[in-house]
This record gives C-alpha cells, structure tokens and sequence, in this order.
C-alpha cells in the first residue's frame, strides 16, 4: 500500500469520494463552532474592540493563500517529476481556491484597516507580499487557460509555479527592504511572546483547522471535477474519430 | 555562438523598427508623466528615479514577445533545437541580444531623459550604475517568459501578466538604488542586492527557459 496508489484516477476517485463527506462535514462543524464561538463568547479587545474578531476569517484565509501555493508546487513537483496526471489537475484545482482565500484574507484585512490604521490599505510589507502572490495567481491561472494542451499546459504552470515560489520568496524580503511595516507579527508562533492572547487563540485554531478541511474538501471537489472534464474531452475525441 | 550572437543583433536592428521602439517608447512614457502628475519641478524631482525604471521595464516589457516569436513562426527555432547548441546557450544569447539592442540603449538614454524629469545631479550616476546593473536581469527573466507563452496565438498580453510579478524584487532594488543616489544617501545595499538577484537569474534562469522551451517545442 503506497501512497502513488491514489495516481490512478478511478482510485483517487473512488476514495475520495469516500473521505469527501467527513471533510465538509468536520470541516463544517469546526468553522461554525470556530467563528460562533469567535463571534460571540471572547471578550472585546480593550483597544479595538470588537473589530478584532474578524481575525478568525483573515488568519485562517491567510493561512490557506500561503499553504494552497505551497501545496501547488508540491502537486507541480510531483507532476514534474513522476508525470501522474492527478496530481497536474490537483494543482490546476487548487489555484482558484487559493486565490479566493486571498482575496478573503485582503478584503478582511482591508475591513479591519479601515478603523483601525485609517486606510483600507497600506504599502507595508505583508500587504505588498500578500497582493504579489495574488498576481501569481492571477498568472498561473491565466496560463492554464491559455494552452490547449492538457499535458504542455501541464508542464509549463508546473514550471511557472516552481520559478514563481523563488521569486514570491524574493518578493517577500525585497518588501521587507523596502518599506517599514504596520502589521503586527504573527498571531501564533512558537515563541509566545507576541502571541494573541489565549481567549482568543483557542477558537482561532478551531478555525484554521476548519479552514484546513475546507480547504482540503474543495481540492478534491474540484480535483473529480477535472477528472471528469478530462474524461468527456477523451470520449468525446475517440466519438469523433470514429464518426 | 557569435554567429547567432551576431545574426539575432542584426535581426533587431534591421528587422522594422524594433530596435528603436522600445527608445521611444521609453521617451513618450517620461513625456507623458509630467502631463500625467502636473509640471512641479520638485515633485518630479522626486519621482524621477522611480518614474525613470517604471519606464525602462516597460520598453523592456514591450520588446519581449520579439524575443522569440518571430524565430517561432519561420522554424529557425527548431532549427536551433536540433544544432549542437545546448538550448540553454541559445536562450541565453538570444536573452544577450535583447539586452543589447533593448536595454543597453534604455540605460544610455536614461540620463537624457532625466534632465526631462529634473533628475537631481547625484542621481544620474547611480541611475545609470543600477539600471546597468538591472536590464540584464529584466532582459532573461524576460526571455522565460517568452519562452512561456512562445506558442501561444495572442501571447502579448498574458506575457506582461507572468513576467510582471517576477519583475517585482529587480525592480524594487533597482528603483530603491535610484532612488537613494538621488538623495544623496548611501547606495550599496540595494546595489549588492540588485546585483545578485541579475547574477543569480544569469546563472539559473536559463535553465528554467530553455526548460519550457523544449516543452514548447514538443
């Protein structure tokens, strides 16, 4: 039993149609639970008041965006390397997802901006970094549709993702140089120092988590569908030829 | 490699009018700023450096779906292909020759279109040190993109798209060099850094064009 298994269509099909459920399902809970219990039982914050629970849609969003292109070039290093078609459409599935995530996580930030730094937006780092990794998005999607080919616009996004994760990288540091920020540091880390506080990291975990099988559930949602698609395109060629 | 060297310099400089389009492209973009941002000498003072690469990468922008196309339509690309060359070579010679007939006259002009700008009189040598150091990095993560999109039908477009965000750290470390030299204040760190991001995508991007190129060229 080997995880390359699941390189067949009709196998990854098959189970993930069986893990699907769970995942909306637990996925669903965690969020609801996450965002009411986020919403409504955790105390205002003395200096932003109640402006500060929309943490618990940007966090998770933020969280995603990132993960969903590292998951992209996963999938495209797999495809690049062991040439399994599932994992080309994974990655093809899982860009427009990610993008969204980062819209949500700029809208909700440019919502919390507002009354709290009186701009719906800044040039500061995280938020210059944040709106480049949408315009790789916007790129990487872009060049899926533009190629006919399954297979070429296969390798050349693959190719796209890899040079686009180093210069996303750059990009991250080069903002750093270039502008001072005005967002605050991270909301977890290891080292707790700067962490938010306990009341409030409890239902945000809750939340990423929920986030996480959302993200996951829809990855494979849209993965079946390209599976099909791919599969009416072949029976429709092989109708034609033998019209 | 001289002689592809050699014959894609004197395909640009023949071939209608692309070897001074980017110039004056370059020229009308800084010509229209003032009309764009009001005719304050100090403001435009200011923004000179920026406004000065904005400009450079957008002529450089410009010329890049000649990188490849028209060697795409007539078959010499295949050609070139199959030659002995590693295709890695061809690419980076073709990337060398776009620097050359693009960029190379962006940098030279530069200083006479910051007298335009009123470019304050510390800028101009540190303008033209990082735009010389900066080109040759837009000139080959150009020609990835080129390679990229080389078998599309209407590339042009979705070309800009990909190559823009790649673009971002040359820029930001070119314009911010500019920028400082303007000021007056000390230059080196966005230089070391500019140039190590052109000699790191000198050294690797080829590799990652000629790449896609043989996808392409399936």
């Amino acid at each position: 039993m080997s995880i390359w298994e699941y390189a067949n269509p009709r196998k990854f099909l098959q189970s993930s149609e069986r893990v699907m459920p769970v995942l909306w399902l637990s996925s669903g809970v965690l969020i609801s639970v996450g965002l009411i219990w986020g919403f409504f039982f955790t105390p205002d914050d003395y200096r932003q008041g109640s402006t500060v629970k929309i943490i618990f849609l940007h966090v998770p969003a933020a969280l995603m965006a990132i993960n969903a292109w590292f998951m992209m070039l996963v999938a495209s290093l797999i495809w690049v390397v062991r040439r399994h078609h599932v994992s080309a459409l994974a990655a093809k599935a899982a860009a427009p997802v990610g993008i969204v995530m980062t819209l949500i996580a700029l809208a909700t930030g440019a919502i919390w901006g507002q009354p709290m730094w009186g701009t719906w937006w800044a040039w500061d780092p995280r938020l210059t970094s944040f709106l480049v990794l949408f315009l790789f998005y916007l790129g990487y999607i872009s060049l899926w549709e533009a190629i006919d080919n399954p297979d070429t616009a296969a390798d050349l996004t693959a190719i796209l993702c890899l040079v686009g994760t180093v210069f996303a990288v750059l990009s991250r540091y080069a903002v750093n140089f270039w502008n001072q920020g005005l967002h605050q540091g991270a909301s977890l880390s290891l080292d707790e120092k700067e962490n938010v506080a306990d009341a409030f990291s409890n239902p945000l975990y809750v939340c990423m988590a929920g986030f996480v099988l959302f993200f996951l559930a829809l990855v494979f949602y849209r993965t079946g569908t390209e599976i099909r698609a791919r599969r009416i395109k072949a029976l429709l060629a092989r109708q034609r030829q033998e019209a | 490699m001289m002689a592809l060297l050699i014959r894609d310099l004197r395909l640009a400089v023949r071939a209608g009018g692309g070897f001074g389009l980017g110039l004056a492209f370059f020229l009308i973009v800084t010509v229209l700023v003032p009309f764009a941002v009001g005719p304050q000498s100090d403001l435009l003072a200011r923004i000179a450096p920026g406004v000065l690469w904005l400009g450079a990468l957008l002529s450089c922008l410009l010329s890049l779906d000649r990188l490849l196309a028209l060697d795409w339509e007539d078959g010499s690309l295949d050609l070139l292909a199959t030659a002995p060359l590693p295709l890695e070579a061809v690419i980076s010679i073709k990337a060398l020759a776009h620097w050359i007939a693009t960029g190379l006259p962006l940098v030279l002009a530069a200083p006479l279109l910051g007298v335009l700008l009123n470019l304050p009189l510390d800028g101009y040598l540190w303008l033209v040190v990082s735009l010389l150091l900066g080109t040759p990095a837009l000139s080959v993560i150009g020609a990835f993109g080129a390679a990229l999109t080389v078998g599309l039908k209407r590339g042009g477009l979705l070309l800009s798209l990909l190559v823009m965000p790649l673009y971002v750290p040359t820029l930001i470390f070119g314009a911010e060099a500019a920028r400082r030299g303007a000021m007056g204040m000390g230059v080196e760190t966005p230089l070391l850094m500019l140039a190590g991001i052109s000699a790191g995508v000198i050294a690797l991007m080829p590799f990652a064009s000629a790449a896609v190129l043989r996808i392409n060229l399936r």
